[in-house]
């Protein structure tokens, strides 16, 4: 009580003390008296500050003393002994709650764990191995003992392999090489064999990959691997592959391989172009062929035709037809070109062919 | 002892975990991933979790368990299948070609004793297992021909690097479970320019057959259509040669003097007759 009032009193004391004239200009005149008796320490409320602070100065103990000290006064000023024993209780029950508060909340969060569809929960007891969750909530021992680790085992992992940008060639069984760029998708068929055999999965499934496409790609022929059979060479590595990790115990389902890539490599690229280019010199060689085997075919058969027509009237009429024939014929054709007639027979003419004088004009042209 | 707690509570707190901490250290936990070699004063006495093979995970083994304190260390020895990777080694095949060659192989520590004596720990056990590896694979795939390590009959090479490398790694409580080839390449330079070399002639004469094939089908192609066209006028001409020449001529005439052939108009031409001339008969007037 004291205390309080001794601070109290202090702050008003420095109030008084700051606040001088302005407190003069107030008008009461107590206060404005108390600034002298104060310095002096004969004022009530400037001695009480005073004796506050000599108790804290002259005791000369240690400090954490001085603070029990000060908190057992406190308490001592308020209700006496017995007051100042009931009222730590409140609070040290208090503490309590709080830990028991905050053990329930331990135990409730590392016992109750909710698993989502596609997870399982791997539950170790002291490390060992316990069993595994199912999805949806479930309960275990709280954590020091049980720990739970969850695995997701649905969802289809990716691990891409071979040449992404810079060639990385592979050999093939005509000792070939091969650009190859392809990919494993895999997911975790056995969570506690996952998490418990393999020091490196990931780089296990890599090596594991790698080593399996080389096997099967040494075994057949660059245009094998380029063209029909990928689909053949892709599950057979995907067979080889899990066969590999399940003596691994591994607990790992390879989902399959998909070659994304196989191409020549960049060095011999034109000589597999001048490849295809063949193909196609070699279709236009059959098309030209056939195109003029359709066409021989087409005029054969209609001369043919046109020639049984007119010999199937020739026949009715042998002679007529063919005179008529002759005759039409030298017609067309006589009466399109020059012609001189010479009477004598066995006299040259020696007149200038017709020819001759037409072209003689044209030449003095010239 | 509470009035000690009351007075010295910095103290008690400092001892209490000391107390926790000891505690704590004497019952350790071993979980499935690691073996472990308890060492009493650097004289291995008793080993946990070791690994045997066929026997299921979460077999009694890996979970609590104790040890003196202050006395017995624990050495972690990793229980799970790992793996080491040989660096790039060149091969030279019997017929003295060169190949380069990656291979890894995967090991399990079965005998953590040993393995604790032998090595010491699992890095110095892969630094001594490497160059032990690269040393099996050369002297392995330098015994056959450079054909044979492109053959399927390559994983027989490798079980027997496995083999050789087990008699070995055995000596350092090691099991090797799989030795593969991860890559075998040609060699950068020479080797390499020539095996590209070699598939770029082979493309070329791949494509140079495919043109003659494509050729020779054509002529095939062209020859049977000869065939048939010549089979096709004899079958029609030939049921009168006399008339046929008589109407092959008069068609040819027609063609020479008056519509050209190939679609050219026919040279200017001159005829001399002579009144004998079959057509200029009548011209004399003396008809039949």
């Amino acid at each position: 009580m004291r205390y309080f009032l001794g601070r109290g009193s202090r702050i008003r004391g420095l109030f008084a003390d700051k606040k001088g004239p302005w407190g003069s200009s107030s008008g009461s005149g107590s206060e404005e008296e108390s600034p002298p008796d104060d310095n002096k320490g004969g004022g009530p409320w400037g001695d009480s500050t005073r004796r506050g602070h000599r108790v804290i100065g002259g005791s000369g103990m240690s400090s954490l003393e001085e603070l029990l000290r000060r908190g057992r006064a406190r308490f001592g000023g308020g209700g006496g002994g017995g007051g100042g024993g009931f009222s730590g209780r409140p609070n040290r029950s208090l503490i309590l709650w709080g830990l028991v508060g905050l053990v329930a909340a331990w135990l409730i969060f590392t016992s109750m764990h909710s698993i989502e569809p596609g997870k399982r929960g791997v539950v170790t007891r002291f490390g060992r191995y316990s069993y595994t969750l199912g999805p949806g909530v479930s309960l275990t021992l709280p954590s020091p003992i049980d720990r739970v680790k969850k695995v997701d085992v649905e969802s289809i992992r990716t691990i891409d392999l071979g040449s992404e940008g810079n060639s990385d060639l592979m050999l093939t069984g005509d000792q070939n090489l091969i650009d190859l760029a392809y990919s494993v998708r895999w997911n975790i068929r056995t969570p506690e064999l996952y998490l418990f055999q393999l020091a490196a999965p990931e780089q296990t499934i890599r090596e594991v990959g790698e080593s399996a496409m080389r096997a099967v790609i040494s075994r057949v022929t660059l245009n094998d691997a380029m063209g029909d059979r990928r689909a053949e060479i892709e599950e057979q590595v995907a067979r080889n592959m899990q066969t590999i990790l399940d003596s691994y115990r591994a607990g790992i389902q390879v989902q399959g391989i998909a070659i994304k890539q196989a191409d020549p490599p960049d060095e011999v690229n034109d000589a597999f172009k001048q490849v295809t280019a063949a193909q196609q010199d070699a279709q236009t060689y059959i098309n030209n062929a056939n195109a003029y085997s359709l066409q021989l075919r087409q005029r054969s058969q209609g001369e043919a035709t046109a020639f049984d027509k007119v010999y199937e009237q020739y026949r009715l009429a042998p002679e007529v037809t063919r005179r008529r024939m002759y005759y039409e014929t030298m017609e067309q054709v006589l009466s399109k070109v020059d012609k001189t007639i010479v009477e004598a027979p066995g006299v040259t003419p020696y007149l200038p062919l017709p020819q001759v004088q037409k072209s003689t004009p044209q030449e003095k042209q010239q | 002892m509470t009035g000690f707690i009351g007075r010295r509570p910095l103290l008690t707190g400092v001892i209490a975990l000391i107390v926790v901490l000891v505690l704590l250290g004497s019952f350790p936990i071993v979980p499935e991933t690691k073996q472990a070699v308890v060492v009493r004063f650097g004289k291995p006495v008793r080993i946990l979790n070791r690994y045997e093979p066929g026997r299921p995970i979460g077999s009694p083994g890996a979970g609590i368990s104790w040890r003196i304190p202050f006395a017995e260390q624990i050495v972690w020895i990793d229980k799970r299948v790992q793996d080491v990777d040989m660096q790039r080694q060149q091969v030279l095949s019997t017929d003295q070609r060169r190949l380069q060659v990656d291979a890894f192989a995967r090991y399990r520590i079965v005998d953590p004793l040993l393995m604790y004596i032998r090595a010491g720990d699992e890095k110095r056990l892969t630094d001594q297992l490497r160059p032990i590896l690269g040393s099996e694979v050369r002297n392995e795939l330098g015994r056959v021909e450079f054909a044979t390590l492109l053959t399927p009959e390559r994983q027989g090479i490798m079980d027997s690097v496995k083999a050789s490398l087990n008699r070995i790694a055995r000596q350092y409580g090691v099991e090797v479970l799989d030795v593969r080839i991860k890559r075998t390449d040609l060699p950068d330079g020479a080797p390499l320019e020539s095996a590209f070399d070699r598939m770029r002639t082979a493309r070329y004469q791949e494509a140079q057959s495919i043109r003659a094939t494509g050729m020779k089908q054509g002529q095939i192609i062209q020859a049977e259509a000869d065939a048939q066209a010549a089979r096709t006028y004899a079958a029609s001409f030939g049921k009168d040669p006399d008339f046929y020449d008589f109407y092959r001529a008069m068609q040819s005439y027609k063609a020479t003097f008056v519509s050209g052939t190939d679609g050219k108009p026919p040279a200017a031409t001159n005829i001399i007759l002579s009144p004998q001339n079959d057509y200029l008969k009548e011209f004399t007037g003396r008809a039949k």
